[in-house]
């Protein structure tokens, strides 16, 4: 169910009615979600309500899965997502993506930062590029004397800083987030929350996380998704609210918004 | 409930122990050590197998192990036939069936494994794929006899080096083909997530980072699929290669021999002498694929580290 959304922005992402597919088995259905632009937008609830699937069509990232299939429109900036004029390619430089687990390229830190840059054919300086993007992921101090070393060799938090550099250093429109606190210790997690806040200044947000505090601290708009069991033994997602963080968390319209946000169940 | 009083602990000694669970410790010990025993005696037996044969070659050989036997051509008389010329046969044919084998069978796994869709039609070449694995190496010798020396002798100039190298090259792609899949399904697939989340194409994660990932994986499965095709007899018999070459072969389009045929025509002679030179011929050809084998190792090991 869908209250008021933010009023007064545009949306980069407009959801309408649709529904999610593994092959002939729905994922997540009639899904109705309007992001707006350069606010942070959380994903929650228990797992297997399909968040992970919702986020992952928002940069067709879903399409090399064989069998997903997407019914229904979704709109970024106004076009369909889906369109044939649309290219999936170009579309993912334009909205980027962070992963649970970082997976930083097994190559020197300048050069992770640098590959998306080249492939894209970044026509201006590079080191320039690379020490903007280290330093609006808050990462430059701390690796600004070993440019050359192994991305793998930082630290987890540090690592994750690195692949959100990496997805920002192409300039994208839309940062997606898919849980990118959940294998790091709460001072690393910290430092990238702050570090969101900053970052939405530049780009939309959408994070999908576990975590209820965390989308309490960090979002402004928050959608929250349940999941129930279908015939044939699985789980099938649908939202079943989605408003401004601060209706969800205080004043949530619905019963199981209400149960899941007091830590009820999930 | 477990009594354990800290005054009866001694080395070993938990106190009672509840009647519920009869550990028979000793038993179990007992078996594990039988167990032990026997699995060591399984490895013992392969490698002593193994020692004494390699033993026996190089005493049966060691007469003839000596720098004119590298250098000398065959000949009627034993002590004064040598392997030259099979010897560059053999390193002509590593180089054709290398040349081949690996840029085809590479790319065909490749396309495979990061590109094909998951139809029927896939799903039928890796069945047969790895099929062809398993043909027996003779089969493979009689169509080379036929595609190779006969339907394109304009191309190869018959029974030469280049349809020994090309029947070589079959014999061995399925097996790059499989390792080149086993080793791309190694890596991660958060990689590739990585990549393609930055707007690369396939190819270009493909090429930049799946690739370099799992060339130590495909590295090593060339060589030691190199090192099989090295040891083949029968499609070279059947291709026609020579046993009696008095020359250093110079070109991919002239006849030739190899070290697996010209052991096995000393072998075959009725005299004593000659199976000294085979012998020597056998410790020849296994130097070579020790050298191979250790190379691979070597690599994978170096590409490992790197990273």
């Amino acid at each position: 169910m869908q209250s008021n959304t933010a009023v007064g922005t545009d949306f980069t992402f407009r959801v309408e009615g649709a529904s999610y597919y593994y092959g002939s088995t729905l994922a997540v259905k009639d899904v109705h979600l309007d992001i707006p632009s350069r606010k942070v937008t959380a994903l929650i609830g228990p797992s297997g309500c399909g968040k992970s699937t919702v986020l992952r069509c928002f940069n067709r990232l879903n399409d090399l899965i064989p069998g997903a299939h997407v019914e229904g429109k979704i709109l970024f900036n106004g076009t369909n997502l889906y369109d044939k004029k649309i290219d999936a390619t170009e579309l993912r430089r334009r909205v980027g993506m962070v992963f649970q687990k970082s997976n930083p390229f097994p190559k020197s830190i300048y050069e992770n930062i640098a590959f998306g840059a080249r492939i894209n054919g970044y026509q201006g300086n590079m080191d320039e590029l690379v020490e903007r993007a280290l330093r609006s992921a808050a990462l430059w101090d701390e690796v600004k004397d070993k440019l050359k070393a192994s991305g793998l060799s930082l630290s987890g938090g540090q690592q994750q800083r690195l692949c959100i550099a990496r997805a920002i250093a192409i300039e994208p429109e839309v940062l997606l987030m898919d849980e990118p606190c959940s294998a790091l210790d709460p001072i690393s997690t910290l430092q990238i929350e702050d570090l969101m806040q900053e970052l939405k200044e530049n780009f939309t947000i959408i994070i999908v996380t576990h975590n209820m505090q965390q989308a309490a601290r960090v979002s402004d708009m928050t959608a929250f998704f349940n999941a129930q069991q279908t015939d044939r033994d699985g789980k099938m997602g649908y939202l079943v609210e989605y408003s401004s963080t601060e209706s969800i968390f205080n004043h949530p319209a619905q019963q199981a918004t209400k149960d899941y946000v007091s830590g009820r169940f999930g | 409930m477990t009594t354990t009083d800290p005054r009866s602990m001694s080395t070993g000694d938990l106190g009672k122990s509840t009647s519920k669970f009869k550990p028979n410790l000793s038993k179990r010990y007992q078996l594990d050590n039988i167990f032990r025993a026997l699995t060591w005696l399984a490895i013992f037996i392969g490698l002593a197998v193994l020692a004494a044969l390699i033993i026996d070659t190089i005493i049966d050989g060691s007469s003839r192990l000596r720098l004119d036997f590298l250098t000398s051509f065959p000949s009627r008389r034993a002590e004064r036939a040598g392997i030259a010329s099979s010897l560059v046969g053999t390193m002509w044919l590593l180089l054709i069936t290398a040349s081949v084998a690996f840029p085809i069978g590479v790319g065909a796994g490749i396309y495979l494994q990061e590109f094909a869709s998951d139809n029927w039609f896939t799903r039928f070449v890796e069945i047969n794929v790895s099929n062809l694995a398993a043909v027996p190496s003779i089969i493979y010798g009689m169509l080379g006899l036929t595609i190779f020396v006969q339907l394109f002798s304009g191309l190869t100039q018959g029974r030469s080096l280049l349809s020994g190298g090309l029947t070589l090259a079959l014999l061995i792609l399925p097996v790059i083909i499989v390792a080149t899949r086993e080793a791309l399904k190694s890596v991660p697939d958060g990689l590739r997530l990585a990549g393609m989340a930055l707007g690369s194409t396939r190819w270009q994660t493909v090429w930049h980072h799946v690739l370099p990932q799992a060339f130590p994986g495909i590295l090593t499965g060339t060589i030691l699929a190199l090192s099989r095709a090295i040891g083949e007899t029968a499609p070279l018999i059947v291709i026609g290669a020579q046993t009696f070459i008095a020359f250093v072969p110079n070109s991919p389009f002239s006849s030739f021999s190899a070290l697996p045929i010209q052991i096995f025509n000393w072998t075959s002679r009725p005299q004593a002498a000659f199976h000294a030179n085979a012998a020597a011929a056998s410790v020849v050809l296994l130097v070579v694929l020790l050298l191979m084998n250790s190379t691979a190792i070597y690599l994978r090991n170096r590409y490992q580290q790197e990273r």
